[in-house]
């Protein structure tokens, strides 16, 4: 079996904000702007950073723009473990 | 993407998916920590502290196509989720619309004012 490498050492950024926005508004703003739901059909989709597990690489860090030119399906779930 | 962490992937992977898909799931499992991105994206519940069950079809420009939100108990269709892929590719390429269930190979729609009235005539569900 191959060694796992562990990228995740540096926390991932979570969502990510457009830089123009973020200082505009200040740093405590942004945050507050990032909790509210900016995801719509026919908008670009909200970037982001998240830590991973990808089989048979490891921990790493995965930044959903860097899949830019390719059809993406992104999936959100309660949570592992579940029965569903 | 769920608020585990990838450790619990891991260990989800390793204990039962890989039980059940060869391999277990080929697509990395991202670890959405405080649903910061849940919540960008609609789908965390704050009372549960959980995402709940929210897919997004993402189109090679960076723009959502689709999107489908569901409450925890019903899971999802794949097959579904390949055709609207599939039509949205198809769409994309051609200019064509598909019409309702569309599959692969099956009639398209050349939206226009000769088909006003005459959709009847083009496609037979």
């Amino acid at each position: 079996m191959t060694k796992l490498k562990d990228g995740c050492v540096k926390p991932a950024r979570g969502p990510i904000v457009p830089a123009a926005e973020a200082t505009a508004q200040g740093e405590r703003t942004s945050q507050q702007e990032v909790m509210k739901m900016q995801a719509r059909v026919g908008q670009q989709a909200p970037d982001f950073e998240a830590n991973a597990f990808v089989a048979g690489e490891g921990f790493k860090i995965v930044k959903l723009s860097d899949y830019k030119g390719k059809w993406i399906v992104v999936c959100f779930y309660p949570g592992d473990f579940t029965f569903v | 993407m769920s608020t585990d962490s990838r450790f619990v992937h891991k260990i989800w992977q390793q204990e039962e998916l890989s039980k059940m898909v060869d391999g277990g799931v080929p697509f990395p499992m991202l670890s959405d920590a405080g649903g910061r991105i849940g919540a960008l994206y609609g789908v965390y519940d704050e009372a549960a502290g959980v995402d709940i069950r929210g897919r997004f079809i993402i189109d090679p420009d960076f723009m959502i196509r689709a999107m489908e939100v569901l409450t925890p108990e019903v899971g999802r269709n794949p097959d579904e989720l390949i055709r609207q892929v599939k039509a949205f590719q198809h769409v994309a390429k051609t200019g064509e619309v598909t019409p309702s269930g569309w599959e692969p190979g099956e009639t398209t729609l050349t939206p226009g004012p000769d088909l006003v009235g005459k959709v009847w005539k083009a496609w037979k569900p």
